[in-house]
């Protein structure tokens, strides 16, 4: 059933011209972003042969590029994941889902993963490109995955947030931009955080902060959890909302 | 499993003091009914008494505040997935994705309750035929006329053959011989199928349901078989018009008169009791007072009327 609602959304977008806007957009201002990348790494070719222990073009071009990748998902996964819920509301056809003989948890669970399928898509692509990097150089393959899964928690999270926001207004603008507030909070809620437990507490609470490690090829459980923690409690949440649907009409 | 519930005699519906409240309205109010199997059943009421909340808490899209709904012997709440596997549902808004074709729609409906792709496909096929969309398959929802999405409406709630079908407000918005064909597919589908529909129409009850519930704020004023609803018509009354009227309260003492209403220039409505013919003894006055009779014609309430009188709360003539 879960697969039968995920189907469904991820043809949704897949048909709808805004998801393809965004990748062309999204893509584009990364492959210029790429291209200055690769172009500052050849001009500093000269300056990294003469060190011992240079930093290598995973670390110079493909963790810079996966940083601003990160930034890219905060504009993506609000405007994708702004009608799941919302406009199901708008338009009625949540009565459908409702009076099916399905669980709230798979109606959730349905949207996300489809939702969730197309981000990850995205992020496939925007892989693509460090990966033609290897037809004149070595990437670190070590460092190349782990910076993709930081890339595909930070999806995760976002589309679960997205997704929970959606299921609160029949507006999906409010949703998009209810969701993108959240996460920016989220995204800098460290920012002038300085020394001390009330600091170290905001420093835990940022989502790209978690995405630092991953970016330099450490994997440490306690981001990876702070991703899925962050994505289940959302999920949750949407669940606990849609049966509140009910109850409220 | 037919036959045991025959058997049995346990209804297909069985909805015992349903309750919801709106804010601070009474939006439903202690409902209580049952549905046979072969039974059509009308929802009549103005807009705003309920019909839409009623069948919204039936079909499982919005929880009752009290209450308990037994759909083909599951309870809607404790095991709310059997329960809905039995019922059919078509909101006011033919619930429709309006960039999806026809085709897409009734196969994601049909797998939403369990059916497999290939079950679906022979379900599509089978519903599409009978509900005349044969030749729309292809088409996106969201350009098709009010009538189609309608159809298609109707059709997503057939697909799993379910036992129970609650249409709300099946025939809104539909021209005259749209109507006509859907009542025509109610009256074949209620013939198996137990059929709970909704409408602020009088004609169409009549010419579809076997049976009427009539709500008014909330609560169910008059719950019955079509027929008894038109016997009431037979609680009718009589207007006279007379030269030399006598006082009011002289036509009032006649034998089964419940009340006079004057309607001037000397004609005067008698409502009687049911079943009752005052027309006899109303003669043999008349010609002893001398009231010189010059009209009597029997009037019988249209269902109109009765409708009228039932929804604004009247005192009806019993």
């Amino acid at each position: 059933m879960i697969r039968v609602i995920a189907a469904r959304e991820l043809r949704g977008l897949f048909l709808s011209p805004l998801a393809w806007t965004l990748l062309a957009v999204t893509e584009a201002l990364l492959a210029w972003i790429f291209l200055i990348l690769v172009n500052d790494f050849q001009n500093a070719r000269g300056r990294l042969a003469a060190l011992e222990h240079a930093p290598g073009v995973t670390d110079l071009v493909v963790a810079p590029l996966f940083r601003v990748a990160a930034w890219a998902l905060l504009l993506l996964a609000p405007l994708l994941t702004m009608r799941l819920f919302s406009e199901e509301q708008r338009t009625g056809t949540l009565d459908l889902l409702l009076s099916a003989p399905v669980r709230a948890s798979q109606i959730v669970l349905g949207k996300y993963l489809g939702v969730l399928t197309f981000l990850l898509s995205a992020v496939a692509l925007m892989a693509l490109m460090p990966l033609t990097l290897m037809a004149g150089a070595t990437l670190d393959g070590g460092k190349l995955l782990a910076g993709l899964l930081g890339l595909s928690l930070l999806a995760a999270s976002c589309a679960a947030a997205g997704l929970y926001l959606s299921s609160l207004t029949a507006q999906p603008i409010v949703a998009a931009t209810a969701t993108f507030g959240l996460l920016l909070a989220f995204w800098i809620v460290d920012v002038g955080a300085g020394r001390g437990t009330a600091s170290e507490l905001f420093g835990y609470l940022s989502l790209p902060r978690h995405n630092d490690a991953l970016l330099l090829g450490l994997v440490r459980s306690e981001d990876v959890a702070y991703y899925l923690l962050f994505s289940v409690a959302f999920l949750g949440l949407t669940i606990r909302r849609l049966d509140n649907l009910r109850l409220q009409g | 499993m037919l036959v045991e519930r025959v058997m049995t005699g346990e209804p297909l519906v069985a909805v015992e003091r349903l309750s919801r409240r709106h804010g601070q309205t009474q939006a439903v109010d202690a409902v209580s009914f049952t549905l046979e199997r072969g039974q059509i059943l009308g929802f009549l009421g103005l807009n705003g008494a309920g019909k839409s909340t009623t069948m919204r808490m039936l079909a499982g899209v919005l929880a009752p505040d009290a209450g308990r709904i037994l759909i083909d012997g599951a309870d809607l709440l404790d095991q709310p997935r059997r329960a809905k596997q039995a019922i059919g549902y078509l909101p006011e808004q033919p619930p429709l994705y309006q960039e999806s074709t026809v085709d897409e729609q009734l196969c994601y409906s049909a797998r939403l309750h369990g059916l497999d792709r290939a079950a679906s496909h022979r379900a599509m096929a089978q519903v599409k035929a009978r509900c005349g969309l044969a030749n729309v398959g292809q088409r996106l929802t969201g350009n098709l006329s009010k009538g189609y999405r309608q159809r298609v409406g109707i059709a997503q709630a057939l697909l799993h053959d379910p036992p129970v079908l609650i249409l709300d407000e099946p025939t809104a918005g539909l021209d005259p011989v749209q109507a006509r064909e859907i009542r025509a597919l109610i009256r074949e589908l209620g013939r198996e199928r137990g059929v709970i529909l909704s409408t602020h129409l009088l004609p169409e009850v009549q010419a579809t349901c076997s049976h009427v519930q009539i709500m008014q704020s909330g609560r169910l004023v008059f719950a019955g078989a079509l027929a008894e609803l038109q016997q009431r018509r037979q609680s009718a009354c009589l207007r006279i018009g007379l030269n030399a009227p006598p006082p009011v309260v002289e036509l009032a003492r006649l034998p089964t008169i419940t009340r006079v209403e004057n309607l001037g220039g000397g004609q005067f409505r008698l409502h009687h009791a049911a079943g009752a013919a005052p027309a006899r003894a109303l003669l043999d006055q008349a010609h002893v007072g001398g009231w010189d009779l010059w009209e009597l014609t029997p009037e019988r309430a249209s269902l109109e009327q009765i409708f009228v009188e039932l929804t604004l709360g009247w005192e009806t003539a019993e």
